[in-house]
């Protein structure tokens, strides 16, 4: 079992941890954060690997993995 | 659950100022994290430069100073031959080290200091609009190449210049290496990359450079993702990735 939070308020909407999710976890979040951008958010009851690939992408530090 | 990934603690957790997508926030990272895994924190001293990065010290969490434009590698000099115990590393772009501060940078290898530098190459001039910078390669679009670089006259803007493959040639050089951020394993190899010229200064070896192919979606006009992509496609093919020396 793994989960990642994503600090959504830092994100920027960069797009690239989706790109690079093997799972296809994450999309798009269509609220607005602080910034007043889209961030973006993990899908509920997805399964995560666990595997980082989008922590390690993101320009951002935006995203903690769990496992 | 164990805690498997979080931002390095040399790292401030605060919002850059960094364009969405823009690769000087991943080298900010990995440095970071190097410093930690070294345990260098209270040793290290940042040069920042002029460009994007002229605030990287408003991001890391250990010393830093601010060197005027591309003079960089000559504060480094004077700092670390002041405090011989300090762990000193310039972070410059490519308009920064290799043009404005070209002359600084050679002597500074040359001479064989006792730094690290860390290069972030994103062919073009970030700060000031994304102006032609030494390391634009042919035919790319800028706002001083509408038309794109070219050889031949009228331009004649000269060639992508290659001032790792330059710095190599010299002596007193030890470790100059070409690394990029367009996946996982790039990513992985880079951070390798930051450590050994890191360590090379722990262990008085002398001079190391490491290039690191870097984003910037903004200049190049394309979506973040498409920007790692070009590095791969387009950059990796003029700028040889892999160690040079
Ligand atoms: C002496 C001096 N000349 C020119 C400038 C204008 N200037 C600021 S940043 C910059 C180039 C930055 O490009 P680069 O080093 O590639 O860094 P990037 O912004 O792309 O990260 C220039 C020419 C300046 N600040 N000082
Ligand atoms: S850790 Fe791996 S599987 Fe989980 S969200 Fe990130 S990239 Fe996807
Ligand atoms: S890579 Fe980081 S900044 Fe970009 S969208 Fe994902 S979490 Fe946000
Ligand atoms: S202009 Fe380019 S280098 Fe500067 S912050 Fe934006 S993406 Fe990064």
């Amino acid at each position: 079992m793994a989960k990642i939070n994503i600090n959504r308020d830092k994100c920027k909407g960069c797009l690239i941890c989706i790109s690079f999710c093997p799972k296809g976890i994450i999309v798009l979040d269509e609220n607005l954060n602080r910034k007043g951008i889209k961030p973006v958010k993990v899908k509920e009851n997805e399964e995560c690997l666990g595997c980082a690939m989008c922590a390690v992408m993101c320009p951002d530090c935006c995203i903690e993995v769990y496992k | 659950m164990e805690k498997l990934f979080s931002h390095p603690s040399s790292l401030r957790d605060v919002v850059t100022h960094y364009c969405p997508g823009c690769g000087h926030g991943i080298v900010h990272r990995l440095i970071a994290e190097v410093v930690d895994e070294l345990e260098i924190r209270e040793k290290v001293v940042a040069i920042a430069p002029v460009g994007c990065a002229v605030i990287a010290y408003d991001y890391w969490d250990f010393d830093c100073a601010e060197a005027a434009h591309g003079r960089a590698m000559a504060v480094a000099t004077g700092i670390k031959r002041v405090r011989p115990e300090t762990v000193v590393f310039t972070y410059q772009g490519d308009g920064d080290l290799a043009a404005i501060g070209t002359s600084e940078t050679i002597h500074a290898a040359n001479r064989g200091e006792n730094i690290t530098g860390i290069f972030v190459n994103n062919a073009v001039y970030g700060m000031t609009g994304g102006q032609m910078a030494p390391t634009t390669l042919i035919g790319q679009k800028t706002a001083t190449t509408p038309h794109g670089r070219e050889i031949n006259l009228p331009g004649m803007h000269g060639y992508p210049l290659k001032i790792s493959e330059m710095l190599a040639q010299l002596a007193a050089v030890r470790y100059v290496e070409r690394v990029a951020l367009f996946s996982p394993p790039e990513v992985n190899k880079a951070k390798k990359a930051i450590r050994l010229a890191f360590q090379n200064q722990i262990d008085n070896l002398g001079f190391s450079l490491i290039e690191v192919l870097s984003p910037c979606p903004t200049y190049w006009g394309m979506p973040p993702k498409k920007a790692l992509d070009w590095t791969r496609e387009v950059m990796a093919k003029e700028f040889t990735l892999g160690r040079i020396k």
